[in-house]
């Protein structure tokens, strides 16, 4: 019983998609069916049960513990979800997604994110970021028709496959290491040779940690991200951006911060350098680039640099920094993405800045939300991404990461820049020519003031989160 | 009144906008002026309730959690130059919107919105104890300008929004991790996380972190000033915005910036100050007199008075760091002159504006003879601006030479000159657009100040006279304030300051004092 009480929000999300794939299977052809409600029952079902296990520390089948980290990731990540089925409700019918196997996909990728920061064997992780990839890559590319998404589905299907390999290379060195492929024997296995690591370590570290780096976007393993994210229907973007972030970054959490954590001093190094590099490219290219969606993505690229650089930084006080900045850049990215599928027409929907000229004229409370959410990305209170920028900073402050503060703080300076453009674009482009907004419904609506209200929340009030999220990463270290 | 009301006053108003629906213009005008005059009216009894004797450094204190793991709280309190900061908000917030009744007419609801939430960020500036708090309303204050500046701005208003935006955020983002290190250091020293103002003014802080921090402080104030050469976005800022825009970027944004340095960088880092003065000083110098000669060549009737302002904040900058009282005592009270001189001036292009659509200085002249009222109070203003005795002007020009000859002469000469230069530029101004013939037609039907646009000035003018005549209550009120940071920033004449602090008004405060500004009956 102990087993299934581990498993039970990934087990209720499972039942919901299984669910929505019977309801698809018994609509009839015109029949309109609201299953995106069995998705939002099972999230919400699974959000209960994080609640329940709280302080637990159920463990189950020896591999999947529900301590309270994964409860919080998995409750980041079920949020996530509820979002992208709110955003979806009308967006699906109007792109002419098919919504059956959209909602079940969704459901199990979600699945997937929650397992990956549960597993506390590396074989399962994998097993749980095959799980969510390919769900992902099949809902990158679910609009058959469309040249560019299918186009991008293939390129993140190629490139993420590779990644996984160099993951699963990683496991077979680790598993060479310690004979095993538990974290907590590979953690006893590099603490007893952590004077002096062999190759195999060295090894099945570097690997690890390109698979992580893919997952989370951080340069140099970050070119899909555009392509992908341009192609993909903005609310799988929206999804995948957040989701998939999210998940990553747990699994690389639990993995180099207990497996790992003897070697810190040297990962520290590595992982410096990534997250300064991926901070630069990821503003500096976002600069240039004129589609909201691959703005945003090249903005993504930048975020992981900030989450890297809080997991580099991990410690008395920003311990809880990533958690926290992961909530916060969660409902705001999801909601900035929400905005952009609202915006789209079917003939208009690849998301170019231009078609933002005027909307605050067209729909002002949607250009509202939308600066909202990008000024939270941007960092500014008092929306969420100011306490979790400051976070982060301080914590590199308090840790001596010095360059990587000022590097931080100077790029999230030049970010601000192309966010403001989109701002420019809503509210003070002169050409007020009649934007149309296709019509969009309660439970949308609804959607975007809960993220708006969470940005808001998180950033006057954010004792609570953080709390949360200092309790659960003492789980893990 | 409990300063919490104060800062939440403007900002109920902005909610109870936000639900109003978009096509009652008149009421949303209607809402906004009462918001922003009830923001005026709770916040006025600081004026008497405010205890100058009291021996506790901030008073209305408010105290709560904000933030427990990382020891940030609500904290906020007042001492006398935060007092009069915020009844100068208060009182420019209202004027502010009062003068857009007919201004504008785009979008207005946002508009309005958007003034209350820019008040409610600088009052929360101006009485947060908190570092952390302060940082959050420095910032926010950001927004809300760069809206006002980008929707409802003229010509070039993209530039000049994005170019003020980015400026400050670089500064204010320098600032952060300048907080940060202090922070850092307080726990290193102490073992408490704490952003409460007071205990850094107990701290000690070694000098090479004293540096550094200055530093970041410095280009975080400094820029928002601003101070040469960071001066650029102002005129831009300035001249694109709409009148209630520059109102409230002159009189109080700018203040953030001197505020900035008289509550965190001089009293935190008293060493580092001491070491700055001297490039803080040829900073301000050369502030001063560029500014004046950038205002003389300006055909852009409003960039001329940004420049003037960027020469005037250079004096309150000069006055702050001559480190000694009457100095500072000369540069706070010169910060609310500022505030109402170059805020009138600001409300003063504007009307003209509204009825011409232009601010190029030669498509006036002669606007005195159609204009008789108008031309009185812009004289009146320009006066105030220049520093003629009996105007508020005055008093603090005088204190800031004074506590700068003290120091060195020739900061004093300098910045004597670059009086003379701002007469010359004000009265040539004055000269081009209210005297000779009227050239063009269309200013020959121009109504004159109707009594709302008389009512906006009303307040200002009594303050420029009051302040001019009998400045005892205000410098009262700095006094204990001033002393604080002498005693801190120069302990070594800090002995004789209340002395010198209480000596000079008393020159000044001029025999016959008109009965109507007589004040302050609360002042023990």
């Amino acid at each position: 019983m102990d087993n299934l009480q581990a498993i039970m929000p990934m087990l209720i999300v499972t039942l919901a998609a299984m669910a929505t794939m019977l309801a698809e299977a018994f609509r009839r052809k015109d029949e309109r069916m609201p299953i995106g409600g069995l998705g939002v029952i099972g999230l919400v079902g699974a959000i209960a049960a994080a609640g329940l296990l709280w302080d637990r520390n159920a463990v189950g089948f020896g591999v999947i513990q529900a301590d309270n980290f994964s409860l919080f990731v998995t409750v980041v990540v079920a949020v996530i979800g509820l979002f992208t089925i709110m955003f979806s409700s009308e967006v699906v019918e109007r792109e002419g997604i098919p919504s059956g196997e959209y909602y079940t996909l969704t459901l199990f990728s979600v699945v997937g994110m929650m397992m990956m920061a549960s597993a506390t064997d590396l074989l399962v992780i994998f097993i749980a970021l095959e799980i969510m990839s390919i769900a992902v890559y099949v809902l990158t590319g679910i609009k058959r028709t469309d040249a560019a998404g299918t186009e991008a589905s293939f390129k993140y299907f190629l490139l993420g496959s590779f990644s996984s390999a160099f993951f699963l290379y990683g496991i077979a060195f680790s598993y060479a290491v310690s004979g095993s492929t538990r974290l907590d024997a590979l953690s006893t296995a590099i603490a007893q040779s952590a004077s002096a690591p062999g190759p195999m370590v060295w090894l099945a570290m570097g690997l690890l940690l390109v698979g992580f780096a893919f997952k989370v976007s951080a340069v140099p393993f970050h070119m899909w991200t555009p392509d992908a994210y341009e192609g993909a229907p903005t609310v799988v973007t929206g999804f995948m951006s957040t989701g998939v972030k999210a998940a990553a970054v747990a699994a690389f959490l639990r993995v180099f911060l207990s497996a790992f954590e003897p070697l810190r001093g040297d990962w520290t190094q590595l992982l410096t350098w990534i997250a300064m590099l991926t901070m630069v490219v990821g503003t500096v290219v976002g600069v240039a680039q004129t589609n909201v969606k691959r703005m945003l993505a090249y903005s993504s690229i930048a975020h992981a640099g900030y989450l890297l650089a809080g997991i580099i930084a991990a410690s008395a006080i920003g311990k809880s920094a990533v958690l926290f900045y992961l909530a916060s850049y969660a409902v705001a990215n999801v909601g900035a993405f929400g905005v952009i599928a609202f915006i789209a027409t079917r003939e208009r929907n690849t998301g170019e800045l231009t078609d933002f000229t005027g909307l605050w004229y067209a729909k002002p409370m949607l250009a509202v939300l939308m600066a909202v959410f990008l000024l939270s990305l941007g960092g500014f209170p008092p929306m969420a991404g100011f306490i979790a920028k400051w976070y982060i900073f301080a914590a590199a402050v308090n840790e001596g990461f010095y360059t990587l503060a000022i590097v931080g703080v100077l790029t999230s300076v030049v970010s601000v820049f192309f966010y403001l453009r989109i701002v420019v674009m809503m509210f003070m482009s002169s050409n007020k020519a009649e934007l149309e907004v296709p019509p969009f419904g309660i439970v949308g609506t609804l959607g975007l003031a809960l993220a708006a209200i969470a940005t808001f929340y998180l950033g006057i009030l954010p004792t609570r989160l953080i709390d949360l999220a200092t309790q659960s990463i003492s789980t893990i270290f | 009144m409990s300063l919490t009301l104060i800062l939440l006053t403007p900002l109920v108003g902005a909610l109870v906008l936000l639900a109003m629906p978009r096509r009652l213009e008149g009421g949303i005008k209607i809402v906004a002026n009462v918001a922003a005059w009830a923001g005026f009216l709770v916040s006025l009894p600081l004026w008497w309730q405010f205890d100058p004797s009291s021996a506790d450094q901030f008073q209305f204190v408010t105290r709560s959690p904000w933030i427990p793991s990382i020891g940030a709280e609500y904290h906020t309190g007042i001492d006398g130059f935060s007092a009069l900061l915020v009844l100068l908000t208060t009182l420019m917030g209202g004027i502010a919107i009062t003068a857009s009744w007919s201004a504008v007419s785009l979008r207005i609801k946002e508009y309005y919105i958007a003034l209350l939430v820019l008040q409610t960020g600088v009052i929360g500036a101006f009485i947060a104890l908190d570092l952390l708090l302060f940082f959050l309303f420095f910032e926010v204050m950001l927004v809300p300008m760069y809206f006002l500046i980008g929707i409802w701005g003229s010509d070039r208003r993209l530039y000049s929004a994005i170019k003020f935006f980015l400026y400050t955020l670089v500064g204010s983002v320098v600032l952060l991790l300048g907080i940060l290190a202090l922070y850092f250091h307080l726990h290193a020293v102490t073992g408490v996380y704490s952003f409460d103002v007071t205990r850094y003014y107990t701290l000690d802080v070694p000098p090479r972190l004293q540096f550094w921090v200055f530093l970041a402080f410095f280009l975080g104030f400094s820029i928002k000033v601003p101070m040469f050469p960071f001066h650029t976005w102002l005129p831009d800022a300035h001249t694109d915005a709409p009148t209630a825009g520059s109102v409230i970027l002159a009189a109080l944004l700018l203040k953030a910036g001197t505020y900035g340095f008289f509550r965190f960088s001089m009293p935190m880092l008293p060493d580092a100050t001491r070491e700055a003065v001297p490039w803080i000083a040829l900073l301000s110098l050369i502030g001063i007199v560029y500014g004046a000669l950038c205002a003389m060549a300006q055909q852009d009737w409003k960039r001329l008075v940004a420049y003037s302002s960027v020469s005037h904040m250079g004096m309150v900058v000069l006055g702050l760091f001559a480190l000694t009282p009457t100095g500072i005592t000369g540069s706070l009270i010169q910060q609310i002159n500022h505030g109402v001189s170059t805020g009138a001036l600001f409300l003063l292009v504007g009307v003209v504006y509204e009825r011409r659509h232009t601010r190029q200085i030669d498509a006036y002249g002669g606007i005195a003879a159609v204009m008789p009222l108008y031309a009185a109070i812009f004289l009146l203003m320009t006066m105030s601006s220049i520093g003629l005795p009996a105007l508020n002007g005055f008093v603090g020009e005088v204190l800031i030479l004074q506590g700068t000859f003290v120091v060195s002469k020739v900061w004093a000469g300098v910045a004597g000159l670059g009086i003379i230069l701002g007469a010359a530029y004000m009265l040539w101004l004055y000269q081009r657009t209210m005297f000779g013939e009227i050239t063009h037609d269309e200013n020959r039907g121009l109504k004159d100040l109707g009594l709302r646009e008389v009512f906006t000035f009303v307040p200002l003018i009594i303050l420029a006279f009051w302040i001019g005549l009998y400045p005892k209550p205000f410098v009262d009120r700095l006094a204990p304030a001033v002393q604080r940071l002498v005693e801190r920033v120069s302990p070594e004449i800090a002995a004789g300051a209340a002395a010198a602090v209480h000596a000079v008004p008393d020159a000044h405060a001029a025999p016959a004092v008109p009965a109507t500004t007589h004040p302050a009956p609360g002042v023990h």
